[in-house]
């Protein structure tokens, strides 16, 4: 019976890993900057986990196979007790795994979130409440106008809470439910939720990042190919988080501008 | 005199002054200066909405008619006449179609039914914000049937959807059962009115409210014109 254990766990162990092996479910296509290296990481961890489970899998059979049964006169060696060798063989093994895949990940992550954008970075700003994104652009004055959260009104599409009455800078800013940004050029992200926690999640993108109600977060990203992908929230923020997503729109610059043109003539 | 003739009497001597003595205030609702452009909805996010409308449904904050008059104002008997309940009254109708509150403005009285109908392939979740009466917000999935609720008191509740932020709507409930709201031309009537001194109330969700003392003397029709400062922004 342990000898038939052991050869399902086996067949289970090599059945799984063949989608991996064959690459079967590929990402969506990358289209960062820095989404490469991103790919790399997480190519390298799933070979390292894929081939330590193989392997660690593997072994367990064979111990299963080797050492089942009743052997009268051996004395088996369990932990605490016994066997200590072997336990803190693993233990290291494991942690040296963690801790090599740790220290060469947040290189690739830290080169995307730990560095400051360039000067000439488009700002765009965007808020996430309860269940929509909207964006703002800085119009001709290049200023975005304050945000006064009693003004906000919703019906009336100031999302924003701005005061044009007021607040000079916020006449020109234009506020879309849709993002779009020039191809190839660099975007600093203003990141504020409105209410709860949320994410900003463009899988194409290799861009994930959680808005955190009370801090104004940055982000930027440089996307190299022109097309329509989406962004969704990825944080549970209640009832209508399944419906919580805007468009990206990645333009050639000229239809960028055209946009964006017609976005402030619609304000 | 035999009791039908006698109930026939008394019939006719309460029925016939209100008949015969009934007035009507009419009048239409205007504004001054520029009001704030109605800005295009994008719903994109929401594509079966967004593919219900030719063009992009326009904020309905402050919407302007034709020669300067004012869409959604209620106008209604706010002192003079007697506090009624609608609950034996018509249920009212407000509609979630295209992502958008249909009326924008539905007046309706204490204790009358309100029907919420969700014609959308997507789900609604209904919050209307009252500061006096019990506070609700109801999801409504596609096909579900219609909720019906009524209000106790008489105010005007912000109606607001949980889940698409850019649908608004207002609830005007009101303890009379004379009012109108008003649609392109601004104008409104108040009929079937007893004789009596009244307050007329106008009232716009931006600009608040305008009142106007009329009497009303006999089967004669009164006119009351409100006028409003638009805001630009």
């Amino acid at each position: 019976m342990a000898k038939l254990f052991a050869v399902t766990l086996l067949i289970i162990a090599i059945v799984s890993a063949v989608p991996i092996i064959r690459n079967t479910w590929h990402p969506v296509e990358d289209i960062s900057a820095h989404g490469q290296a991103i790919d790399d990481q997480m190519s390298e961890t799933m070979w390292e986990a894929g081939i330590s489970f193989l392997v660690s899998q593997i072994f367990l059979a064979w111990l299963i196979f080797r050492f089942s049964g009743s052997r009268p006169g051996e004395k088996t060696k369990t932990f605490p007790g016994g066997a200590k060798g072997l336990v803190a063989a693993a233990i290291i093994l494991v942690g040296v795994e963690v801790f090599a895949l740790g220290a060469f990940g947040v290189k690739a992550w830290g080169n995307i979130y730990f560095t400051q954008p360039g000067p000439d970075a488009l700002p765009i700003q965007v808020q996430a409440g309860q269940f929509a994104f909207y964006f703002r652009y800085p119009g001709p004055d290049g200023k975005l106008g304050p945000i006064h959260a009693d003004k906000i009104s919703e019906g009336n599409q100031n999302f924003f809470g701005l005061d044009p009455a007021n607040d000079v800078e916020s006449r020109d800013d234009i506020v879309t439910a849709e993002m779009a940004i020039p191809v190839n050029k660099e975007v600093r992200l203003l990141m504020h939720a409105k209410d709860v926690s949320h994410s900003f999640y463009v899988p194409a993108l290799r861009i994930h990042q959680d808005f955190v109600p009370g801090l104004d977060l940055q982000l930027h990203f440089t996307a190299t190919k022109v097309g329509r992908y989406e962004i969704v929230c990825s944080q549970l923020c209640g009832l209508g988080h399944y419906n919580m997503k805007a468009y990206l729109s990645v333009l050639s610059q000229p239809d960028y501008d055209e946009w964006l043109k017609k976005e402030a003539a619609l304000q | 005199m035999n009791n039908k003739r006698f109930c026939s009497a008394i019939l006719v001597s309460v029925v016939a002054p209100s008949l015969l003595f009934a007035g009507t205030i009419s009048g239409k609702v205007t504004y001054t200066g520029t009001p704030a452009k109605q800005k295009a909805i994008d719903m994109s996010k929401e594509p079966s909405c967004a593919k219900q409308h030719e063009t992009p449904q326009l904020t309905e904050t402050v919407v302007p008619g034709s020669n300067n008059t004012l869409e959604n104002v209620v106008v209604y008997i706010s002192a003079g006449a007697p506090d009624e309940n609608g609950a034996s009254a018509k249920p009212v109708l407000f509609t979630q179609q295209g992502c958008h509150y249909a009326p924008h403005v539905l007046a309706f009285q204490v204790g009358q039914e309100l029907d919420v109908a969700n014609k959308d392939q997507t789900s609604h979740n209904i919050h209307p914000l009252p500061k006096l009466n019990r506070e609700w917000n109801k999801s409504q999935p596609p096909g579900s049937p219609d909720i019906k609720e009524k209000y106790d008191q008489a105010e005007f509740i912000s109606v607001k959807c949980n889940i698409h932020p850019w649908m608004h709507g207002w609830f005007a409930v009101l303890k009379t059962s004379h009012y109108a709201v008003t649609g392109d031309g601004g104008t409104f009537t108040l009929p079937n009115l007893p004789p009596g001194k009244y307050t007329v109330t106008a009232w716009q969700e931006d600009y608040g409210t305008k009142t106007a003392e009329v009497t009303i003397t006999g089967n004669e029709t009164k006119t009351a014109d409100f006028s409003f400062v638009a805001k630009p922004y």
